[in-house]
């Protein structure tokens, strides 16, 4: 049977190519509004980086400031990958300066007074900021010091590790985890009592150096033990119940109420605080220590933290909706630091980001804010090497997937292990740029 | 996700291969694609001799797609766990075949054009 195409078919598909290729590189480009404002964005992480890149093409005139001493952009969630040898440290590393937009100013220090009556940043060095709107976004504090007997120094020998600390800790931490999956003997996964950045880490950390064992053919020889001061596995009770059952089927105890308060390294024991004020000991070859989460000591010394919720943490008092500080109207809280009771992942702040822009733009323009942050949150659950679930959900603990009925969240997939592996790098790096 | 406009699709690839890899495969595939159908323009005829080879060419196509995805991430064929990854499987091999035999088929008809294929017989 012949297949004929005319030259007037041809150049239809020819046109409809250079259509579609012309509706992608076309952006929502409304006019950029003209300001003479001062915004001032205190960190330069995910949050930040994003929300200049956004503001800049948003506006025209306004003054923008961030503040940042860190020269290394960390892209965290790649760090439960380099603790489990399947990246190399330098995977989540970039410099601070790669993702900013021109016509921002970087200060390179770290804000050390917040003053929200007379509206100014002060530095480390003095340099005194004045803005017309401000965004805290400085991040978490590691409070590793709060786990008597534990220096970060430690990790990688003596089986511990500890791999939010940052790149060189994480494959540290895999130098240590590699050792007891060869080796076998006590794995304990420990998480901490406050508020911490990616809730699923400590979850999957475990998954992976259980899969990575049971791999090696020494699972036979190990025993995984999870400690966590909480009541359940995961906060939302769909996704603890899920977790339990993996946990049955992968033979890893769990151990709730239990929070870490120390370790003594030469004796590999680790001291739980338990229900009813007991202490109680637990041996280990290896350990992965999470240690608790607070805001920055500026943020508190400011008074910008909630005064009567997660007083020994410290995060912003804001709207859990519009992220607006609740006592000063020109304020934003974004990413870790932000007071709402779920949100500190990379995922979160995508969608926070443009709640802020909003936010932020409707202040100048003098118009009422549209967006809305929902509490979204994206846990791709890494269970095994190959294969995770896509767990993402908000405020009310809903499950809110965003492939319904494709990508079942409590199913344990090789597209959502996929989707982490080779799309979240480059979907973050994206949202870093202001385009996703 | 939020936000999922081809936009952001295309920003999220630019980032998985790197700006200037990315539009140069979209660029390959485009010409290949072009010149695929330009010979059956030109030919105003599938050369169904061709057509054979271009078949037979797909299961190696199937397999380099798969080997390919399988290469460049931590996984293998026993991490497919439900019934959306047997479909982005059989997606990608597809996708690997049809490429491939889109690939031969224009590499046949551009080297050895239809009237000397015809010449020849």
């Amino acid at each position: 049977m012949p297949f004929t195409l005319n030259r007037r078919q041809m150049l239809s598909l020819a046109a409809g190519s250079a259509a579609l290729a012309a509706a992608g590189s076309q952006t929502a480009t409304a006019a950029a509004i003209p300001t003479q404002a001062r915004i001032v964005i205190i960190g330069a992480g995910a949050g930040g980086t994003a929300l200049a890149n956004r503001l800049v093409t948003r506006l025209k005139g306004a003054q923008i400031t961030l503040m940042d001493p860190r020269v290394e952009h960390l892209y965290q969630p790649g760090l439960s990958l380099v603790a489990a040898g399947l990246k190399p440290a330098d995977y989540v590393v970039s410099k601070t300066t790669d993702w900013l937009p021109d016509g921002v100013t970087l200060i390179a220090e770290a804000a050390a007074e917040i003053d929200p009556e007379a509206k100014f940043v002060a530095t480390t060095s003095g340099q005194k900021v004045a803005y017309d709107f401000l965004v805290v976004a400085p991040g978490l504090v590691l409070d590793h010091d709060a786990i008597d007997g534990f220096d970060l120094n430690m990790v990688g020998e003596n089986g511990i590790g500890a791999l939010y600390a940052g790149p060189k800790y994480a494959a540290a931490t895999w130098k240590a985890a590699s050792k007891f999956a060869e080796e076998g003997g006590v794995g304990l996964f420990t998480r901490p009592a406050t508020e911490m950045k990616c809730a699923g880490a400590p979850l999957k950390h475990t998954f992976l150096i259980e899969d990575i064992t049971r791999d090696k053919g020494n699972r036979g020889k190990a025993e995984f033990h999870y400690a966590a001061p909480q009541g359940s596995l995961f906060g939302v009770p769909i996704v603890a119940e899920k977790v339990r059952m993996l946990f049955g089927d992968r033979d890893i105890n769990a151990h709730m109420k239990h929070t870490l308060t120390a370790i003594e390294p030469g004796a590999k024991r680790a001291y739980m605080a338990g229900a009813e004020g007991s202490t109680i000991e637990m041996d280990y070859d290896y350990i992965h220590v999470i240690p608790p989460q607070r805001a920055p000591d500026v943020i508190r010394q400011s008074g910008l933290s909630w005064p009567d919720k997660w007083t020994n943490q410290g995060w912003v008092e804001c709207d859990k909706g519009t992220l607006q500080h609740l006592r000063y109207d020109t304020i934003w809280a974004l990413g870790d630091v932000a007071g709402v009771p779920k949100g500190k992942t990379a995922a979160s702040v995508k969608w926070q980001v443009p709640v802020v822009e909003d936010g932020l733009i409707s202040a100048i323009s003098g118009r009422a804010p549209t967006e809305i942050y929902n509490g979204y949150t994206s846990c791709p659950m890494i269970t095994r090497v190959g294969r995770a679930m896509l767990i993402e959900f908000d405020y009310n603990n809903n499950l809110v997937p965003s492939f319904p009925g494709v990508i079942a969240p409590l199913e344990e997939l090789w597209i959502s292990w996929l989707m982490k592996e080779v799309a979240l790098k480059a979907t973050y790096n994206a949202m870093l740029r202001g385009r996703a | 996700m939020k936000d999922m406009t081809f936009g952001t699709i295309l920003a999220v690839f630019e980032e998985i291969f790197g700006t200037g890899m990315f539009w140069s495969m979209v660029a390959a595939a485009l010409i290949v694609t072009l010149a695929y159908l330009y010979v059956l323009m030109r030919d105003h005829s599938i050369a169904w001799r061709k057509f054979l080879l271009a078949q037979l060419s797909m299961p190696v196509g199937a397999v380099l797609g798969v080997w390919f995805v399988l290469l460049m991430t931590n996984s293998s064929l026993n991490d497919l766990g439900g019934p959306v990854d047997i479909i982005v499987f059989l997606a990608i091999a597809a996708a690997g075949a049809i490429g491939m035999a889109i690939l031969v088929y224009t590499i046949q008809s551009l080297i050895r054009p239809a009237a000397k294929d015809r010449g020849a017989q």
